[in-house]
């Protein structure tokens, strides 16, 4: 008899957590689909940073904080994508920087844009984020010594870094991301589909349907 | 369990809705740090650290029914109603957020929840850890009378 109760309590009990948790993440990737669909012009804007070529019909968004380390462990996983489908993906980067003091660094990445170098900034950056992220906090002083070796005319960068130009495109980025509801990094969009869980395999699996729709 | 055994633990209900409460506790605290994604507190995790093993010492406690798991029990569920009002207070605004641990990340300050109106997270929590309080209590004068 207690047993009986005790086991079907737990039963229900975990019915219902497993039940609304699934309610839950159906219902928010929905909205969230929905969300994109009605904000498709704040999906990607002109400045945002991206790769392949631009008449590919599998288009992925991705909103990246360059401090955040999940972002540094997906994005060879991305670039492995656009590799594979080097005429089918194009990749469009939006910035979000949630870190504190990442927003100096989505500064730094767009300026770094303007001369052309956003990929390698990105990437020499990323490499070693071990070194100026330290406890999720951005140490500014720490970015410098990763981009010497680039090209980059420091000067120049530095300048545009703290022009009002940057500073809005970094502000649009932050607004795109609040009226998608983009709140956790990386998140990625396919085709404006938002993922339907997070993870390696589902952003997989959207990427391979969408490459099947657009490219039977 | 054979019916004179019922009958030798008059608390066994009380802890089993003790078991209960902690349970939905637990999973309800689950559900919006995994599920909906809500950064917990620090004051949110301590008051976890708490919670938690509440579930499987009380289900310990359960089979067979053995009232000393109230002194086992007990400890925890005060600490936790401590922590519960700490942060209640701090949430409500009776004590400044500058004299807490929290000051790292999500700050203990800002309700998150606020369900019909009323219902803010630490008071759930202080409720949940009152009625745990309660039960264990009952559990153990039930069953020394």
């Amino acid at each position: 008899m207690k047993k009986t109760l005790f086991i079907s309590a737990a039963a229900i009990l975990l019915l219902v957590f497993l039940a609304s948790a699934l309610y839950y993440k159906t219902e928010k990737s929905e909205l969230a689909g929905q969300l994109a669909e009605q904000n498709r012009s704040g999906l990607v804007r002109e400045h945002s940073p991206a790769l392949g070529p631009t008449e590919a019909r599998v288009r992925i968004v991705e909103f990246l904080d360059p401090a955040c380390e999940t972002c540094r462990r997906f994005y060879p996983f991305v670039k492995d994508m656009l590799k594979a489908h080097p005429d089918q993906i194009h990749l469009a980067l939006r910035y979000t920087p949630f870190h504190e003091n990442s927003d100096h660094v989505v500064a730094l990445l767009l300026a770094a844009a303007k001369q052309g170098k956003h990929w390698e900034t990105l990437e020499a950056l990323l490499a070693a984020q071990d070194d100026w992220v330290v406890h999720h906090v951005v140490q500014k002083e720490r970015v410098w010594r990763h981009i010497e070796g680039l090209g980059l005319n420091l000067a120049q960068l530095k300048d545009d870094m703290n022009s009002p130009e940057i500073a809005k495109l970094v502000a649009q980025d932050l607004e795109d991301a609040r009226t998608l509801n983009v709140t956790k990094t990386p998140e990625f969009f396919v085709n404006a589909k938002p993922l339907p869980s997070f993870g390696y395999e589902p952003l997989t699996n959207l990427v391979d349907a969408a490459l099947a729709s657009a490219y039977p | 369990m054979n019916h004179t055994q019922d009958s030798q633990d008059p608390g066994w209900i009380f802890l089993f809705f003790g078991w209960l409460a902690a349970s939905v506790a637990t999973l309800g605290a689950l559900f919006l740090g995994e599920v909906m994604g809500y950064t917990p507190c620090v004051l949110c995790w301590y008051q976890r650290i708490c919670m938690f093993p509440l579930v499987l010492i009380l289900a310990a406690g359960l089979f067979p029914a053995d009232r000393r798991v109230v002194r086992y029990a007990l400890p925890l569920a005060l600490a936790g109603w401590l922590l519960a009002m700490f942060h209640w207070a701090v949430a409500s605004g009776l004590i400044p957020e500058n004299v807490t641990p929290c000051s790292q990340g999500v700050p203990c300050s800002v309700e998150q929840i606020l369900w019909f109106g009323f219902l803010t997270l630490p008071m759930l929590s202080v409720l949940a850890f009152s009625f745990i309080i309660a039960m264990l209590l009952m559990t153990h004068y039930k069953v020394s009378k």
